[in-house]
């Protein structure tokens, strides 16, 4: 069983190495097809690795070696595959392997081919380290690795002013949020004396309330830069500048459900801080609305898509928050896959559009692009949450979790953004493969995308429809390790009312966007209709305008601060202190240098000065010498 | 005053050694510059003989001795080489002399 | 009292003399300064009962050596006033004087506690010359080997270095290339 874990790690560490050896050389298919397939091994080996936790086989523990053991302070390269991590890694694993393959078609006329490979398969390591380490300190190295493969494959196309922006705001504020997070993982250590998650959750409920919500606190801080929640988001949207495929992987599926995995983790410690719990929730409630708000009226489709996970993982948190681990894992796990296939479709329309993003520039495409609308169409009944497709098992179960809780205001929130979220899923459907034709007018022929790219979309289809069905094993899979509170509404009535509601609110929202924008007579808008101009209208699109007061009131004066210090402190002062100091050195070395003029005078002269150095050395020894006792006496009154 | 102590006579050898170190430090000819280094030689020999003088050890005169003998086979070979010097530069004047510059 | 008038009248003599060696600009003045200054100091040497001492003073300094100056005098262009292009008179003057305070201090100090004790003790009644003979011979003697050797290798150095033709060696030569020589130099005299 250690092997296949070892297998699981490290064959994406492999491929990314190999992938790197053609980094500069131009495309070969190998170095994508060679990380592709030893992806797909990590994924085998993940697979056997479920199916012995499934069978109730012990949980697999190893210690692969120490990393520091000073005092009292002992931090080892541990693993741990367990219920929760093997869910996470199953998913990581079958998205990373889809994406692997997806991205062999897609990246097929880049010129970075080589080097996106390696990157995506490092990025796909950290993950797997992130998941599988069995203390805060392996966890952190993952959770920088991921933030490091974000910033490399956001920042792909580096000749991009954009991409270098974008890639540069993600790591940024991940590294603000990782502040906190290493001041949690400090407070963890300083009070409980250690890192590993086993002892460190087990010497918990001994603290004092105050800690462990510092901790508690903290810890979130960290999953709230890399999950993207609010005031933390604005790097999310930008990411996109991303290839779709690293879209797909990291912005969808993977990265930024690490800090849902760090909640899920840290649930002992959540446990004993409900009131944290409900700050998470609200938070949580808060960024999905507002997500989902701004994902109304956006005229880029990956954008759309982007604030849509935000929206999801704003669900996710609720469910964490109020104590709904495995619910919160669940819903990580159906999301990952109908958001990894509606980025992969949205990739596909990019490309057969030649990279348009704007869906109101195209229409119709159903006709060109048969399976993507298929798929895209899917993956949006299961985002919205319709019976029997994965969304519904896993965000109505959020619902209920909010309703049992008596938290009615965050119910409301979660049912109305479920409405807003079908709503626009549907608009961008609609848009783009519905009514006329209009891509036509800017002389664009699109194609669909290579078979073997729908062929390596499809376990991403099949899972979207099926993973509803995966409820009860997980349940009694994952209970074993996560609180196993089972949420039932009291009246079967009402969960009845409580279900149908929803589904027709759902319904209505879909039929809505259909009308709206499946008709023919759309045109593409140009700034001067009534719509754009209502104050809205206006708030959403330019996201409440919060990158804005970033740039003005956060990154501005910044910048003028760095300006300041480089140019009045580091040149003026830093600088001019060191080349004083080499100046000084140097001009003593000048000065001195006359004594070596080759003058017999001079030496002479430097002779008599030694001569002179040496004699009161003598004097001045003699004197102690002849005085000693009396010096001793002095000495020794002033006390040395 | 009257009395004639050892330290009069190691006194008086402080000072020519000082008039000697003066000239040593002074002189740009070379020639002159052996004479300080006479001056310099002298002087410690007076010192030595004192010193024999006051402790009833004859070591100091011998030393005194072999000073003298040493400072006459220096000044043959001193001069020779100042003579080659001169008769290659034309010029014993020691700020010409700086080949050894460093 | 003789010994106090004495040793001031030479003091200051041989002061007098010593500083104007040092610090006259012609060269012909320092030389004859030096020569008084050697003279004054065997003054001192016969005061202090060194008699042999003394003795050899005049002769190798004020003779011998004094002799060697004066010839190499002769050598260089010493009639003009020689340039000096002098330094900072303050250094060296204040150097010196510093020199000598401290070394009179350390004179004074072990002088004063007495710490020295007598090696070879003079033997009474003999006159100086015997005494130094004496010592000169029995436990000196390796030194004064050395000394001589010194001053033979000096003697040939000071030949080698200022003599002419040092190549050419006559006994070396038979009779006819000499022949030849003398006459190429006649010619060249004529």
């Amino acid at each position: 069983m250690e092997l296949y874990l070892y297998l699981a790690l490290f064959a994406p560490l492999a491929g990314s190495l190999f992938a790197a050896l053609f980094g500069a050389s131009p495309k070969t298919i190998v170095a994508g097809l060679v990380p592709s397939i030893l992806l797909f091994v990590s994924f085998v080996s993940s697979t056997i690795l479920l199916v012995h936790i499934l069978s109730g086989g012990a949980v697999v523990h190893v210690e692969m070696m120490t990393w520091m053991a000073t005092g009292d302070l002992y931090i080892p390269f541990g693993f741990v595959v367990d219920q929760v991590s093997v869910t996470m890694m199953m998913v990581v694993t079958v998205v990373s392997t889809v994406v692997h393959f997806y991205s062999v078609g897609y990246m097929d006329h880049d010129k970075g081919f080589n080097r996106f490979f390696s990157y995506l398969s490092a990025f796909v390591f950290s993950m797997m380290v992130l998941v599988m380490s069995d203390n805060f300190a392996g966890l952190f190295i993952g959770w920088e690795g991921v933030g490091l493969c974000s910033w490399l494959l956001i920042g792909f196309w580096y000749h991009k002013e954009s991409a270098t922006w974008a890639a540069n705001e993600a790591f940024i504020m991940n590294r603000i949020a990782d502040l906190g997070m290493l001041i949690g993982i400090f407070l963890v250590y300083w009070n409980t004396g250690t890192l590993q998650y086993e002892q460190a959750f087990a010497a918990m409920p001994a603290l004092e309330a105050d800690i462990l919500t510092l901790m508690g606190i903290f810890l979130f801080i960290g999953a709230m830069g890399k999950s993207a929640q609010f005031p933390l988001h604005t790097w999310l949207a930008d990411a996109m500048e991303g290839p779709t495929p690293v879209s797909a992987l990291i912005h969808a599926a993977t990265m930024v459900t690490a800090g849902v995995y760090l909640v899920v983790r840290a649930n002992p410690l959540y446990d004993l801080i409900p009131h944290v719990g409900i700050f998470i929730a609200s938070l949580g409630a808060f960024v999905a609305l507002f997500a989902a708000s701004m994902a109304l009226v956006n005229r880029d489709m990956k954008r759309i898509i982007a604030y849509s996970t935000l929206s999801q993982l704003g669900y996710m948190f609720v469910a964490a928050g109020l104590g709904a681990y495995w619910v919160a894992l669940f819903h990580l796990m159906a999301h990952a896959f109908f958001k990894a296939l509606l980025f992969l479709g949205a990739g596909n329309v990019m490309h057969a559009m030649h990279d348009e993003l704007d869906p109101f520039k195209m229409g119709g495409l159903k006709k060109a692009m048969k399976w993507t609308f298929i798929m895209m169409t899917v993956a949006s009944v299961a985002l919205a949450g319709i019976y029997p497709l994965a969304g519904f098992f896993s965000k109505d179960l959020i619902l209920e979790v909010a309703m049992i809780e008596h938290h009615y205001i965050i119910y409301s929130v979660l049912l109305f953004t479920a409405g807003l979220t079908a709503f626009y899923s549907f608009r961008l459907v609609a848009l783009i493969f519905h009514g006329e034709e209009r891509y036509k007018l800017f002389g664009v022929h699109p194609h669909e995308a290579y078979k073997f790219m729908l062929i390596a979309m499809s376990p991403l289809l099949i899972l979207a429809v099926i993973a509803g069905s995966f409820k009860m094993t997980y349940f009694e899979m994952v209970t074993a390790v996560l609180p196993a509170t089972e949420y039932h509404v009291h009246s079967a009535l009402a969960y009845w009312i409580m279900t149908i509601g929803t589904q027709l609110f759902v319904i209505a929202a879909i039929a809505f966007a259909y009308k709206k924008y499946a008709r023919s007579g759309i045109t593409v808008p140009d700034g001067t209709s009534k719509m754009e101009n209502r104050l809205c209208y206006k708030i959403l699109s330019n996201q409440y305008y919060i990158p804005y007061v970033y740039e003005e009131y956060l990154v501005k004066p910044y910048r003028e601060l760095s300006t300041v210090f480089w140019k009045q402190i580091d040149m003026k002062v830093v600088d001019a202190t060191v080349d004083g100091i080499a100046g000084f050195i140097y001009g003593t070395g000048e000065k001195t240098r006359d004594m070596q003029s080759g003058n017999l005078s001079t030496m002479l002269k430097w002779m008599v000065a030694g001569t002179v150095g040496l004699l009161s050395l003598a004097v001045v020894f003699g004197l102690a010498v002849r005085y000693s006792v009396e010096i001793k006496a002095i000495l020794s009154g002033l006390g040395v | 005053m009257m009395e004639i102590g050892l330290n009069h006579y190691l006194i008086l050898s402080t000072i020519l050694f000082a008039i000697g170190l003066i000239g040593v430090m002074r002189r740009k000819n070379l020639l002159l510059l052996f004479f300080a280094t006479e001056i310099l030689l002298n002087s410690v020999n007076i010192a030595f003989a004192a010193i024999s003088h006051f402790y009833g050890d004859l070591t100091g005169q011998m030393f005194a001795f072999f000073v003298i003998a040493i400072a006459a086979s220096e000044v043959a070979v001193g001069l020779g080489l100042l003579i080659v010097w001169h008769k290659r530069h034309g010029t014993i004047d020691l700020d010409t002399m700086s080949t050894m510059r460093g | 009292m003789f010994e106090a008038v004495a040793f001031y009248l030479f003091a200051f003599l041989t002061i007098a003399m010593f500083f104007i060696a040092v610090t006259t600009s012609q060269a012909l003045y320092a030389l004859t300064a030096l020569a008084a200054g050697m003279i004054f100091i065997s003054a001192f040497f016969f005061i202090l009962g060194a008699d042999f001492l003394g003795a050899v003073q005049i002769v190798v300094y004020s003779g011998a050596v004094m002799a060697l100056y004066a010839f190499g005098m002769m050598f260089f262009d010493t009639t003009r006033d020689v340039k000096e292009k002098n330094g900072n008179k303050y250094i060296v003057i204040g150097l010196s004087v510093i020199s000598a305070i401290l070394v009179v201090a350390i004179f004074s100090a072990p002088i004063v506690s007495e710490n020295i004790t007598a090696l070879y003790p003079m033997v009474e009644g003999a006159g100086n010359t015997q005494e130094v003979g004496l010592v000169l011979f029995t436990k000196y003697l390796v030194p004064f080997e050395v000394a001589a050797v010194m001053l033979l290798v000096a003697m040939i150095a000071g030949i080698v270095l200022a003599g002419k033709d040092m190549d050419l060696s006559l006994t070396l030569l038979d009779d006819k290339e000499i022949e030849e020589i003398k006459n190429k130099k006649i010619k060249k005299v004529l």
